[in-house]
């Protein structure tokens, strides 16, 4: 089973995130498990969602503590010691930041991806809403599922302009990531 | 095939399969997507239906009230502070024994405020005279909703489907739902034999002198209890046409040859699979309540059969008294043969996680004496400065 934990801010799509994770899972014939640990609802606040993948059913239904995968919506969260808490050895972290990802690493002691995601969605979308560039680098870089699985997930819940739009930035991102670069740490986490 | 849902979308697309005629509900966190589904496949024309929008939770129970008196099957959803809002109507619902569906959307009920996870609000109105399913998972959610408008409408009292809010409601992951035909096979048209009908009036309500009270209490005492049988009955005509195997009252998982159980009502239940899993050592038998009421005595008496120790896990708390569910559980097991003693600790109040490291916690805890009922998941850090380091709460 791989633990996954997205940490983001009210209004960043961070529970989207995880639904549309856990449904392109589950339509490819996994099983999946999302849910958010909401704090009070809110735009701004920070709001963590987890998200469980496996290939059999999954009975636990507490908090994600020990994630294979960080996803950093915000990279301002990281000043909490909440956020990267529990980050197993093998595991990693892909963040929405400017930075570099090798300087990133180093200031957090572990393997950091990352990714302009809000300028991206900017760019695309004309929002900052990273949470699809992010996930779209997270299965790049782990190929946990296909794409398109993403793509199709993300059909179900949204249609027209802001699909059409989603989906050339997840190519986009696709684009530039390292593929497989991670699969190894997946291998490892879910074994 | 699966489909990925949100717990309290497969609810609602559960409700609405059993085709109500009448919904009616106020929102609250976090039953709220609940009813927001059951709007949305109204206004797709997916389900023919009269929703109300009502302006306080106590109207929503009224409206259901009368709607089911009329002749309709009636659905409504509630949670914590609405549940007690409810109360009053809840007490009028079953004394009528009007059958009715609602799902509580197990939450904290205030104060402290919370919105989060814990039963306080359904054991608060655990006398209410409604039967209470707790579900373990979304499926059985899904599952217990259907069964629940047929025991209702067999029974002829209101049936109160008990899912935790967020850790269920808000869970998306793979569920079955469900054809049309499969349910129509399995619950028949709502029919109300004392269904108000202006051609044959009668009165609904009326004041009850002290010479028929105590007969009426009674019969609506025993027609919970006879209940059971339609509980039974439903989960076995329903696990035939679904093929999912369900325990109506109560369910056992472990092997026979445990010493040692824990029993919970609701979602804990898989959490806690999995932990034993993890913590391999010890043989564990786990139970879920399913029925609270009616309180199956002698299903519970069965499932224990060969335990020694029992730990009895609350959601809620009974101030100043033992556990709600312990205090039941031990009177049942009470003089049999063998009973197992029975170890009771509230966990996970206020949407608390309860975490897989809480079971060896609960395996050691049944070593120590406990002569009260207590939280097991105290955390002194929380404590005021002075009990920080005895871990023991002050007055």
């Amino acid at each position: 089973m791989i633990e996954v934990r997205i940490h983001g801010r009210g209004g960043q799509g961070n529970v989207v995130a995880a639904y549309v994770l856990a449904t392109a899972a589950i339509d490819q014939g996994h099983f999946a498990q999302a849910f958010p640990a909401f704090g009070a609802e809110r735009r701004g606040a920070p709001v963590a969602a987890f998200v469980r993948l496996a290939n059999a059913p999954i009975r636990r239904r507490c908090q994600v503590v020990n994630p294979a995968f960080v996803i950093v919506q915000d990279e301002t969260l990281t000043a909490s010691p909440d956020t990267l808490e529990g980050l197993r050895p093998e595991g990693a972290v892909i963040m929405n930041s400017e930075r570099d990802g090798q300087g990133l690493s180093a200031a957090f002691a572990c393997t950091v991806y990352a990714i302009p995601a809000t300028r991206l969605s900017l760019e695309a979308l004309g929002r900052p809403m990273p949470n699809m560039a992010l996930l779209a680098a997270f299965l790049a870089l782990t190929g946990l599922l296909p794409i398109t699985g993403l793509k199709d997930a993300l059909g179900l819940r949204f249609g027209g302009d802001v699909l059409a739009r989603n989906l050339t930035l997840i190519d986009q991102v696709v684009a530039a990531t390292p593929a497989g670069l991670w699969k190894e740490r997946a291998d490892a986490a879910g074994a | 095939m699966p489909q990925a849902l949100e717990g309290s979308q497969a609810i609602a697309r559960a409700v609405a399969l059993c085709q109500p005629q009448v919904v009616a509900a106020y929102p609250i966190t976090p039953q709220t997507h609940i009813v927001e589904h059951i709007a949305s496949l109204v206004a797709d024309g997916r389900l023919r239906c009269e929703l109300v929008s009502v302006e306080s939770e106590f109207s929503a129970a009224s409206v259901v009230l009368g709607a089911a008196c009329a002749g309709s099957r009636a659905y409504t959803a509630t949670a914590s502070q609405g549940i007690l809002l409810m109360s009053e109507v809840l007490f009028n619902i079953s004394g009528l024994r009007v059958p009715l569906v609602m799902t509580c959307a197990n939450r904290a009920v205030s104060a402290p405020l919370s919105i989060w996870n814990d039963q306080q609000d359904s054991m608060a109105v655990r006398d209410a005279g409604w039967i209470q399913l707790y579900c373990a998972d979304n499926q059985e959610a899904v599952d217990t909703t259907i069964q629940a408008f047929r025991i209702a409408e067999r029974c002829e009292l209101p049936v109160m489907v008990c899912v935790d809010g967020f850790t269920l409601t808000h869970t998306l992951e793979p569920l079955e739902l469900p054809s049309q035909d499969m349910v129509d096979g399995f619950l028949p048209p709502y029919r109300f034999v004392r269904a108000l009908d202006p051609l044959a009036p009668i009165s609904m309500g009326t004041l009850v002198g002290p010479e028929y009270f105590t007969e009426v209490r009674q019969m609506h005492h025993e027609a919970l209890l006879a209940a059971e049988k339609e509980i039974v009955a439903a989960a076995a005509d329903w696990s035939a046409a679904c093929g999912r195997e369900l325990a109506p009252l109560v369910r056992a998982d472990g092997p026979p040859e445990a010493r040692i159980g824990i029993l919970t009502l609701g979602s804990v239940f898989g959490t806690l699979q999995d932990a034993r899993e993890r913590f391999a050592d010890t043989p564990v038998r786990l139970l879920h309540l399913r029925s609270f009421r009616p309180f199956p005595v002698e299903a519970l008496r069965a499932a224990c059969q060969g335990l020694s120790e029992l730990v009895v896990l609350e959601r809620a708390l009974a101030p100043g008294a033992d556990g709600i569910v312990g205090t039941e559980v031990r009177s049942a097991l009470m003089g049999i043969d063998g009973a197992p003693r029975v170890h009771n600790f509230a966990v996970g109040l206020g949407g608390r996680d309860v975490p897989l490291s809480i079971y060896p916690r609960l395996l050691a805890a049944i070593h120590e004496p406990h002569p009260r009922m207590g939280t097991i998941d105290i955390d002194p850090r929380y404590l005021p400065p002075k009990a920080r380091a005895t871990g023991e709460t002050p007055p």
